[in-house]
């Protein structure tokens, strides 16, 4: 069983190209479909679960969906699946890329790929902040600017917007309560 | 110790990696670049393009490449070996631990009013965390001219083309690959 789920989301981890959301269709053709450990229903509290949770959410949803097999080492065993595939390619990689890198056409390749991954990072930006209240691109301004211009820890402008997150709702509870 | 450092870096990365990959990519910036220099801008971009083009989450792509290049360091490709497997095992621990305590007992944590005002809050941020990373792989802080990612025209003429793409839903490992060969053909052939 332990096997099993080891390699289940080692298939997972082994193609799921360009970040978590595009494995979430690979793990629900194997884990509700071809495996039945999760039901449907279940499987969609649990991706919003995974998403409050940090960490990157298809780790989460290995993890969770282990545990739920056979606890810790369930968990474990559904870790190492996920994990193993891109481990072994990046250190493979590594292990060649010091060598490699000082070759002029491998380096002519890095400088158009340099630019072209900045425009992949921007496109989520536009699209996450579509539809958003006017007053919270002020808050996504000052985020991206505190921490590129004068280099602050992303770690406290999360914590802050997070509290600020609750106390926002503390004070819409406290004027429904009047 | 530099190996010491490196988990604790990646283990605070795994621990406020909140809204997924790109916003992580903030995160693993300022350890890493910012805070303490194990990689220059450039290579951080290079690390992000390698991740874009390999399977597997770029937090788990990121520490495995970072963990081998801090590892080599000291001077043995042993090290090299054992720094990726430090950082990826530190990247991972906070997943496994609070998604089995999630698991366990927090079942009830979905749909919660604090749990869901707080991921409310943190949206913006997460955003403009993007955005930053955005911003500093194009301008970088004082990046001599190895480090930078935007080095003339035709930079910025593959940034625009790769964006039209990525908007229009052309497959992120295709646009790569082409901006691949455009640089060998702009840089190499000509």
């Amino acid at each position: 069983m332990l096997f099993t789920i080891f390699a289940s989301f080692l298939k997972i981890g082994a193609f799921t190209f360009g970040g978590g959301y595009a494995m979430i269709p690979l793990i629900e053709r194997e884990v509700i479909d071809r495996r039945g450990w999760v039901e449907r229903r279940e499987f969609l509290d649990l991706l919003t679960l995974a998403q409050s949770v940090p960490g990157p959410i298809s780790l989460n949803t290995a993890v969770f969906v282990g545990y739920r097999m056979r606890g810790l080492r369930g968990a474990a065993a559904a870790l190492a699946g996920t994990v193993l595939p891109s481990f072994a390619i990046i250190l493979a990689i590594a292990l060649f890329f010091a060598n490699i890198r000082e070759n002029p056409v491998v380096d002519a390749a890095f400088r158009g790929m340099r630019p072209a991954v900045v425009a992949l990072i921007i496109g989520p930006v536009l699209s996450l902040s579509r539809g958003m209240h006017p007053a919270l691109y002020v808050v996504i301004a000052a985020a991206a600017l505190a921490i590129w211009g004068w280099g602050w820890s992303p770690i406290y402008i999360l914590a802050t917007a997070a509290a600020a997150g609750i106390a926002w709702e503390m004070i819409i509870a406290g004027k429904s309560k009047r | 110790m530099i190996l010491w450092q490196l988990f604790v870096s990646y283990l605070k990365i795994g621990f406020f990696g909140f809204g997924g990959g790109y916003a992580m990519l903030s995160l693993i910036q300022n350890e890493v670049v910012v805070q303490h220099g194990w990689m220059t801008n450039a290579q951080f971009a290079d690390i992000v393009a390698v991740s874009q083009i390999t399977p597997g989450p770029i937090a788990i792509n990121s520490a495995t490449y970072v963990g081998y290049t801090v590892g080599l360091q000291m001077g043995n490709p042993l090290y090299g070996i054992l720094g990726s497997m430090i950082a990826t095992l530190a990247v991972c621990l906070p997943s496994l631990t609070l998604m089995m305590l999630v698991a366990r007992f927090f079942l009830r944590l979905k749909g919660n009013r604090w749990v869901e005002a707080a991921m409310h809050g943190m949206r913006p941020a997460v955003i403009g965390m993007i955005a930053a990373a955005a911003l500093l792989l194009i301008f970088p802080h004082d990046g001599t001219p190895d480090d930078r990612n935007f080095i003339d025209g035709w930079s910025w003429a593959l940034f625009a083309a790769v964006f039209v793409g990525s908007w229009r839903k052309v497959n992120p490992i295709l646009l790569i690959g082409l901006s691949a060969a455009a640089g060998i053909a702009i840089y190499y052939a000509f």
